[in-house]
């Protein structure tokens, strides 16, 4: 319905719609046919071909891989099959167009699946291995597709289309037809026998063979592939032929899984190219993991043997490993997510679709929801029961980032500005005006779509309403027609109803030895003359509003009088720390331009000053209440930036003693290491937060500094914490600079509120992030800038609505950055469902990973860390149990089944088990695991993706001309060459790997050094030389950088060299020398977790 | 009587004491009938200008409950090289140094003209003097321009030397860094939070305790990098830097609204000034001096909320109990005058304006350390501006009027006890002997601190007689009594100054003539007075009235001769005839009566006269009054409204005030400008004589009076009529006849009827 009613931003969402249907029609629109799957399958095949024509790359690379791609394209391609089953695979193979084929039917299944599902999934495990995964995801895709596209796709089809049928049918959930098909994976196997049993059958045939599996026990083999895995469903199928591909490279044994991965991929493949959403549906899960896992799990978990059974062939091989190109590869996903939805614009005119992955770049067009910039959810279609809800165990969470950067080609919000009578709501919920309030009696009232008040439209805000009972002005007023758009706030929405004045910001130095000794303070002075020409400005403003005001500390405070009348300035020493207030009231808050000169000679003059200081001692509360103190008395909103080198253990209140004992790890008491010192910090936080007072830390630590009980404050106002341990000017010096740089002057929202509304049946629980929350409602933000996300958690109070939907409506208010009063507000539509199927469908991991990550992270300042990682575990586990349980085609519990979308799961979550919080490494030190602990919190998707899945770029793979990035590998030891040079990055470290025979020429024109053994191990700096190889690694490291909110010091770390060990750190799907686990087995062990939950 | 009062008068030169008998009776009964304490009134550094200082150090008695100063009175065996103690008789062998004694070879203090002999300590270490300004900056703009320049001024007064610091308040309190270059600073605290001396030498980075003061002053202190040389500098040093850091004072930035005082943090900032000198200079001569132009605000020590609205405490309020500050504000200030007393520091406070500043409360800081209380209208007043140049005058050897840290102890013979002190000091707390349990003023000591002292500064010092009357001294038998003041010079010297005295006793039965005749009415007074003003600080001030005048009646009935219920027979003796007028003013003096005074007046009052010496005191008790005529020379008239005439000129020193009054006639003379005629330049010069004469009273004194010029009818002529006797009233107006002077418009009793009152009490028997 939505979806219609959206349909009249026509052009817009036409040019979607158009794709969509394409899609649809090309590929699975033919089949789809609706019900019958098997059609639909047919259909693909032909789509495949489509596909592959469009996707070029796609065929040669494996578009789908996600997989393999790592170690040969071929496999690489075989992965994608895998996942996708997709087409790519298949298409190249011959046979894997019938295995797509088979895959769709898998889709179809889903569509049985609704009923089916259960049975289904019996099918995949069958397929367990092979086939089914594939058909699953094939169908899934369609499924998906149908169900997202459905709506739009009708009209057009471009090649996939599929769902045309679908997406009529589809619209009406007849999904339930087709995505039952979805469930595909599971039905898959039935459909797949159905339909396409002939072909399929085969396959499975094959795969079933446990044996086929123990063949790819080969698992080995179709390790190889990783796609393999992911197909396992699907690689059943084709696992033979495609298997040549894929497997051909890998071991031979792969090879079969291979095939069945093909098999697979072929229907994936018209995934990617529409129905990415489909893909993620899919049960890679079923993966050839499955085989492997079996065997796998086999050799590590004792339970193998039982997995073993059902295989019992596999078991043989199990003794060997699981083939790690077998289990789903995070690359793989990401790849094809690229291939398939990067190049269209993502149109938001629906209701309940999935975005593109954050991994991908899109672009985004507003017709009505929110941009997935602002807001992601874990799932896009949400259980309309509670019930549902408990059994899916799958968290219902937004991640939202009001504030988001836009990439320059999309707008920023519209600003609206209703003059006086500010900004039009419900009388009842106090929901703003948006494009889903229905408007009745001629346009003289509208219903709530929140909680359904029907208010009176005042007049003059009166517009007539068009036959369809849409306001003739509806495209003429953001606030109808967008989902993100800006009310000027009036003087009601203000505290003390007195406009804003301009916020301040409020520079804090720590002037105590250890700040001077490393040159800190005047690299700093030197830096601020400069960059206090570049606070944020609002739109064309000629100069910034903000005010700015110097501190500097040790043990006691000295504020500075800049006012522009004097010739000297004048220093105000305030040492009652007990009881901090500020001493000057003029002078101390000063525009830059009218001061430049005393604030130009005080800049000077501070490293003078403090030059032979011999004070160590520094206190870190009172600081901060000074800042606070100062924006009271100027009686406006404003950041404090603290550069803060030491313990606070200068007699003051927030004292600190140092009480780091790595003893604790592992025990109850590990929690304390996480908790405050003091409920001192919490105190003053509210005073901040009352004040609109946000705090942004830069620690240059020595030793501990308590970044636990430090970074209280900045966690509760909204700020940011910077930790540069052991600083030293020459090493440090462009990190901290380009950070600090980028921190003064981007754009940042004061004082302000997020309340976020939803329609009657959910409730916003919990919310995640960097904030205060008085009351359960209200997310007070004493600053809010462009990198935070406050992650919020709903649950169920009643039931929900198929056809209403659920609606969430994200209201900030806050003080720009020129003292501008303004609410920001987002509203996003989704689809509830009253099948598990279609939720574990419209499920985004990285999402989920950002919700559970966060939420965990939380759960270490109450529970022992074990505690923490068991309940994720479970989680995990309850979520793929039930997933297994009522989506998931009936197969031999030996079978790993995972859906689509959450075939990265356990991967990911195997990532965060392992991260520095919840199982440190000998070197991680309990200051790096709070401030590890912190930064998470307010991480947004793309951020917690690469953090706890690093991105591994060989360098020297591709040919030095291509001008793209190369294409990342998986986080594995395994999959580095001694001959190569990699760079790994998190968002927050920058290694550049190098191999120990790497060719001289390369060693020599990167590191203008003549042999590896020349080349300064730590090196942090690229020399810079003028020859393709540099230039374009150099360019990498910039455009890398340029993508994330912090700078990354690059260490160059050499293969064999002791620093090796930091870098293997994050190689996440190895296992980690502090015991976390390998991904291969983990997800033995998550495969037995399920089994337990599932007996 | 010549004789006593000649005798009095050169005591009075020679060793500053005056003493309400001279002639001591001999036991604790007799004592106690002659109702008038034997008592004196001492001026520890009265100056000698003919008494040069000795450069060695005074021989004491070896009894070590004794120590008393060998001194004229002692008996001296010139052979055995022996003395003897004239107080507890110990047997003292001369020092070596002392081996070339004999009759002829005395040593200065063995001279009876040296009763009163000055040493030079040269021990230990000399240290700068040192001058802390706090400066109240919540003035009005012209205000605090004159304050400046006084200040300004100030600092080329002071001797190069010495030390200088800057505190200035308002709402926050700064200590001013002064040996900064390039950038100004200064420490801030909050003006609401009372501080504990080590909070704030913590706060000003003073407690580093690396800096022995005792170690690092004997040297040369310039070398050493005292850790308070951040505040505290030698003015030869930093003279630039504080002349321009004064100049850009600002008035205090903080907004005040309509309706509201400034916020002052008065307290706050004498509690910081105290402990920055506490911590880095105890027990060296230091001078705080406060400068304030309201009353403190805020925090400890607030005298008055902010709000405009509700007035500042009255008497009024006060004896309602009303002042709801008072009590918290006046501990405040107490517990920081007994700190700064303890550590041989004093405070002045210059409070100049309109209204009340809160000296009620915080007089204890200048009356229990010495310092300075000065009341103005405004800085911008040459009352503030010669006042202040005042304190930095110097003596016949150019030396600061001034010094610090002294200690007075009191010795006695065993006749006596010592039963307090009235003054500008402290007790030590030094129990002894010669300490009398019943206690006038401060006592149960023999020891008191007097941290400021100036040559005038003068206490009364109260004794018992404790001799029984059956244990009669012999005949001729002498008491004596020894002052030792050991005090810092403004010259940074140590010295002590040693005063021994002595009186006969007589037999009070036998000898009264002799005891009366040796009376001093005008110490008695005085003294009385100190006694009176001392109990009206914690009394009801008519409580002390009646005592006053129970103690009036008693001495008539003792000393009069009358015949019982006779008034009419009543008469005193010369050396009394006085004392019964001295007592009506003093009842009607602003230092007894609060009417028309507000607290803080009060205050001002009595701390002036509580330090005064003997001729001041009486000045302040009874003002004089001169008349000038055509008649001839200018003279004295009684303090009287008969004396207010028509064509006379009338010049009247309350010692507060000068006044000026011309008589109607003398008036309207000058209105019709005769004086500007040749003619009349007699006229003109009768004009002038008052002036001249006032002009050179006001040269003198300190601090300075205000100086009214007002005639017949002015508004200013108030000053005049409200202390003369009120012999004509409204009420008898008619009685007395016209031209005899001006009725006063007053219920007051007027000397006569109080004379007849007095009369017929003394002759009643009734008490």
């Amino acid at each position: 319905m939505n979806v219609n009613q959206s349909a009249p931003p026509v052009p817009p969402f036409g040019q979607p719609q158009p794709i969509y249907p394409g899609y649809h029609q090309s590929s699975y629109g033919g089949q789809p046919g609706t019900t019958a799957p098997p059609t639909p399958y047919g259909t693909y095949n032909g789509p495949v071909p489509g596909y592959q024509q469009t996707l070029p790359q796609g065929v040669s690379r494996a578009p789908p891989s996600s997989g393999a791609p790592p170690v040969s394209t071929a496999q690489s391609p075989c992965g994608q099959a895998a996942y996708g089953q997709f087409g790519q695979g298949d298409v190249q193979n011959g046979p894997s167009s019938t295995v797509q084929m088979q895959r769709l039917p898998g889709s179809q299944p889903f569509g049985s699946p609704l009923a089916p599902v259960v049975s289904q999934p019996a099918v995949l495990q069958p397929y367990g291995p092979p086939p089914t995964s594939a058909q699953v995801t094939a169908q899934l895709a369609g499924m998906q597709i149908s169900g997202a596209m459905a709506p739009a796709p009708p009209p057009s089809g471009l090649g996939y289309g599929p769902p045309t049928s679908l997406a009529s049918a589809s619209g009406s959930f007849p999904n339930s037809g087709p995505y039952g098909a979805y469930p595909q994976g599971q039905a898959p196997s039935l459909s797949q026998a159905q339909s396409h049993p002939g072909v399929q059958p085969p396959q499975r045939s094959a795969p079933p063979l446990a044996s086929s599996f123990t063949p790819p026990a080969s698992g080995g083999p179709r390790m190889p592939s990783m796609t393999g895995p992911l197909l396992p469903g699907q690689g059943f199928g084709g696992p033979p032929v495609s298997q040549p591909n894929h497997v051909s490279s890998p071991p031979p044994q792969a090879l079969p899984p291979g095939p069945q991965m093909t098999g697979t991929p072929g229907p994936p493949p018209p995934m990617h190219s529409s129905q990415q959403p489909g893909y993620q549906l899919q049960q890679n899960g079923s993966f050839g993991p499955t085989r492997g896992p079996q065997p796998n799990f086999g050799s590590p978990y004792p339970g193998a043997p039982t997995f073993g059974s059902q295989p019992g062939p596999p078991q043989p091989l199990p003794p060997k490993r699981l083939d790690p190109d077998a289990i789903p590869s995070p690359i793989q996903v990401i790849e094809d997510d690229r291939n398939n939805r990067g190049s269209e614009p993502f149109v938001t005119g629906v209701r309940g679709q999935v975005p593109p992955l954050v991994t991908t770049n899109f672009l985004v067009k507003d017709q009505g929801n929110a941009s997935p910039r602002y807001i992601r959810c874990t799932s896009y279609n949400i259980p309309c029961t509670s019930d549902m809800a408990k059994q899916a165990q799958v968290p219902l969470a937004a991640v939202i980032k009001p504030l988001a950067r836009l990439p320059p080609e999309e707008a920023s919000p519209y600003v609206v500005d209703h003059g006086e009578s500010g900004p039009l709501r419900c009388n009842r919920c106090k929901a703003y005006m948006c494009p889903f309030m229905q408007f009745i009696e001629g346009g003289r009232r509208f219903q709530c779509c929140f909680c359904s008040c029907i208010n009176d439209v005042p007049p003059q805000y009166f517009q007539h309403l068009d036959h369809t009972g849409k306001r003739v002005d509806a495209y003429d007023r953001p606030e109808l027609s967008l989902g993100s758009y800006e009310f000027l706030a009036t003087v009601d929405y203000c505290k003390n109803n007195k406009f804003p004045s301009p916020p301040a910001f409020i520079f804090m130095i720590d002037v105590s030895y250890n700040a001077i000794r490393t040159g800190l303070v005047r690299l700093l002075c030197e830096e601020l003359k400069s960059l206090l020409d570049y606070l944020p400005r609002e739109g064309g403003a000629e100069e910034s509003a903000i005010r700015v005001g110097f501190v500097t500390y040790n043990k006691v405070l000295h504020f500075y009088n800049v006012k522009s009348s004097l010739a000297q300035p004048q220093m105000m020493v305030v040492s009652d720390v007990a009881d901090m207030f500020v001493p000057l009231l003029d002078g101390f808050l000063v525009n830059v331009n009218e001061s430049r000169a005393v604030i130009t000679s005080l800049l000077d003059q501070i490293p003078e000053m403090f030059a032979d200081t011999r004070e160590t001692e520094t206190v870190f509360a009172p600081v901060i209440q000074a800042g606070m103190e100062a924006l009271k008395a100027a009686e406006c909103a404003g950041k404090l930036f603290l550069f803060h080198t030491s313990l606070p253990i200068a007699e003051a209140p927030g004292k600190l003693k140092n009480r780091d004992d790595r003893k604790l790890i592992n025990t109850d008491k590990e929690k304390t290491l996480f908790q405050p010192q003091t409920g001192a910090y919490q105190t003053l936080a509210k005073e901040c937060v009352a004040q609109g007072c946000c705090v942004d830390l830069f620690l240059f630590p020595n030793q501990y500094v308590d970044v636990a009980t430090l970074s209280v404050v900045p966690q509760l106002t909204g700020g940011s914490v910077y930790k540069y341990a052991c600083f030293q000017v020459e090493n440090d010096q462009e990190r901290f600079l380009s950070d600090l740089r980028r921190d003064v002057q981007k754009v940042v929202g004061f004082d302000a509120v997020m309340r976020v509304r939803t329609s009657t049946g959910i409730r916003a629980v919990d919310f995640f992030g960097a904030f205060y929350m008085s009351n359960t409602t209200d997310v007070e933000l004493a600053g809010l800038d462009g990198d935070k996300t406050v992650t919020v958690e709903f649950k169920h109070d009643d039931r929900l609505n198929e056809e209403s939907g659920a609606l969430l409506q994200c209201a900030l208010l806050y003080t720009s950055c020129a003292g501008q009063r303004r609410l920001r507000i987002h509203n996003l539509a989704l689809n509830c469902c009253t099948l598990l199927a279609d939720l574990y469908r419209n499920c985004e991991t990285d999402t989920l990973i950002n919700y559970m990550a966060k939420f965990a992270y939380r759960g270490v300042l109450n529970s022992p860390v074990k505690t923490v990682r068991d309940t994720l575990i479970t989680q995990c586990a309850q979520i793929l149990a039930c997933y297994r349980k009522n989506c998931a085609s009936p197969s031999s519990a030996g079978q790993l089944i995972l859906p689509e979308c959450m075939k990265l799961l356990p991967v990911y979550l195997n990532c965060v088990l392992k991260s520095d919080v919840l199982q440190p490494g000998a070197e991680v030190t309990t200051d790096d695991r709070a401030y590890v602990r912190q930064l998470v919190t307010s991480m947004d998707v793309a951020e917690t993706n690469v953090f706890f899945y690093p991105r591994l770029l060989p360098l020297t793979k591709s040919p030095i001309e291509s001008t793209t990035e190369p294409p990342a590998i998986r986080a594995s030891e395994e999959r580095l060459s001694n001959g190569d040079i990699y760079l790994l990055e998190n968002g927050l470290n920058l290694f550049l790997w190098v191999g120990a025979s790497v060719q001289q020429g390369v060693v020599q024109s990167l590191f203008n050094v003549p042999s590896f053994s020349q080349i300064t191990s730590g090196l942090s700096v690229l020399p810079v030389l003028d020859n393709p190889l540099s230039k374009k690694v150099r360019g990498l490291i910039d455009n890398l950088r340029a993508q994330r909110s912090r700078y990354m010091k690059l260490i160059v770390v050499k293969q064999e060299d002791k620093l090796e060990m930091l870098f293997k750190h994050f190689l996440v799907e190895d296992k980690s020398l502090s015991g976390g686990a390998s991904y291969v087995d983990f997800l033995c062990h998550m495969h037995k977790e399920i089994r337990q939950l599932l007996s | 009587m010549a004789t006593y009062l000649e005798f009095i008068q050169q005591n009075e030169e020679r060793d500053g004491v005056r003493f309400s008998w001279n002639v001591w009776p001999s036991s604790r009964l007799e004592a106690t009938r002659m109702v008038v304490p034997l008592a004196c009134l001492l001026t520890p550094l009265k100056e000698r200008p003919d008494l040069p200082p000795v450069q060695y150090e005074p021989v004491l008695c070896s009894r070590p409950t004794c120590k008393a100063v060998l001194n004229p009175l002692c008996q001296v065996d010139y052979r055995a090289k022996l003395w003897a103690c004239n107080f507890c008789f110990q047997r003292n062998q001369f020092p070596p140094a002392y081996a070339g004694i004999s009759e002829v070879n005395q040593p200065a203090e063995l001279m009876p003209q040296f009763s009163t002999i000055e040493y030079v300590i040269q021990r230990g270490a000399q240290s700068p003097l040192i001058f802390l300004y706090v400066v109240d900056t919540c003035l009005e703009e012209d205000d605090l321009q004159a304050l400046k320049e006084s200040l300004q001024m100030s600092l080329s007064l002071l001797p190069p030397d010495a030390l200088v610091g800057l505190i200035t308040f308002g709402r926050m309190v700064q200590v001013h860094e002064l040996s900064c270059e390039g950038i100004s600073k200064s420490y801030v605290f909050r003006g609401t939070k009372d501080l504990t001396a080590k909070q704030i030498q913590d706060m000003l980075g003073l407690s580093k305790p690396a800096m022995p003061v005792q170690q690092a002053r004997p040297a040369q202190p310039q070398e050493h990098p005292f850790v308070s040389s951040r505040f505290l500098q030698p003015i030869q040093k930093i003279d630039m830097n504080l002349t321009d850091l004064l100049g850009e004072l600002q008035r205090d930035p903080w907004p005040v609204t309509q309706g509201k005082r400034p916020l002052r943090s008065t307290g706050v900032a004498l509690s910081i000034a105290v402990g920055l000198l506490e911590g880095t200079f105890p027990n060296t001569g230091a001078r705080i001096m406060l400068f304030t132009g309201g009353p403190p605000t805020q925090g400890p020590g607030m005298v008055v909320g902010d709000e405009l609205k509700i007035p500042i405490r009255s008497w009024h309020d006060i004896e309602k109990d009303n002042a709801r500050f008072m009590k918290k504000a006046t501990k405040h200030y107490e517990m920081l005058a007994n700190r700064t007393a303890a550590n041989g520091h004093c405070i002045d406070i210059y409070a100049c304006a309109l209204d009340q500043t809160g000296l009620l409360e915080m007089k204890c800081c200048t009356n229990l350390t010495g310092g300075h209380m000065v009341m103005g209208d405004s800085f911008n007043t040459s009352l503030f501006k010669q006042t202040f140049q005042r304190i930095f005058s110097k003596d016949f050897n150019g030396d600061f009027r001034m010094a610090f840290g002294a200690t007075l102890e009191v010795k006695t013979s065993r006749e006596l006890k010592i039963a307090g002190a009235i003054g500008p000091c402290v007790s030590l707390n030094v129990k002894g002997p010669c300490v009398s349990e019943n206690e006038l003023g401060v006592g149960g000591t023999s020891q008191w601190k007097i941290c400021g002292l100036d040559p005038t500064s003068t206490l009364g010092i109260y004794f018992e007689v404790v001799n029984q009357h059956n244990a009669p001294i012999p005949q001729g038998g002498r008491g004596a009594i020894q002052f030792v003041t050991q005090y810092q010079h403004s010259s940074t010297q140590k010295r002590i100054r040693v005063t021994t005295i002595a009186r006969n006793w007589a037999d009070a039965q036998s000898q009264l003539r002799h005891i009366e005749a040796a009376f001093d009415q005008e110490a008695a007074a005085v003294l009385m007075a100190r006694l009176g003003v001392f109990r009206a600080e914690s009394e009801e001030g008519p409580d002390v009235l009646r005592w006053l005048d129970r103690q009036l009646i008693r001495l008539c009935q003792k000393f009069g001769q009358y015949n019982k219920e006779d008034p009419i027979s009543f008469r005193l003796s010369d050396s009394f005839s006085l004392y019964p007028q001295f007592m009506f003013h003093l009842r009607r003096s602003p230092f007894l009566q609060v009417f028309n005074n507000s607290p803080d007046e009060s205050s001002y009052y009595r701390h002036h006269f509580a330090r005064q010496d003997l001729t001041q005191s009486l000045i302040m008790i009874q003002p004089i009054l001169y008349s000038y005529s055509f008649h001839g020379p200018p003279e004295p008239v009684l303090l009287d409204s008969s004396s207010i005439l028509a064509d006379r000129i009338l010049l009247m020193d309350t010692f507060f005030q000068i006044v000026i009054y011309l008589g109607e006639t003398i008036a309207q003379w000058q209105k019709a400008r005769y004086q500007d005629m040749p003619e009349y330049e007699n006229f003109k010069h009768l004009l002038q004589a008052p002036l001249d004469d006032a002009q050179e009273i006001l040269q003198a004194r300190f601090p300075m009076p205000r100086y009214i010029n007002t005639e017949h009818g002015g508004s200013q002529a108030r000053f005049l009529l409200s202390k003369v006797n009120p012999s004509q009233t409204h009420n008898n107006l008619y009685a007395w006849g016209q031209e005899t002077g001006a009725p006063i418009l007053t219920d007051d009793v007027s000397l006569q009827v109080f004379m007849d009152h007095l009369k017929k009490l003394a002759v009643s028997s009734a008490c």
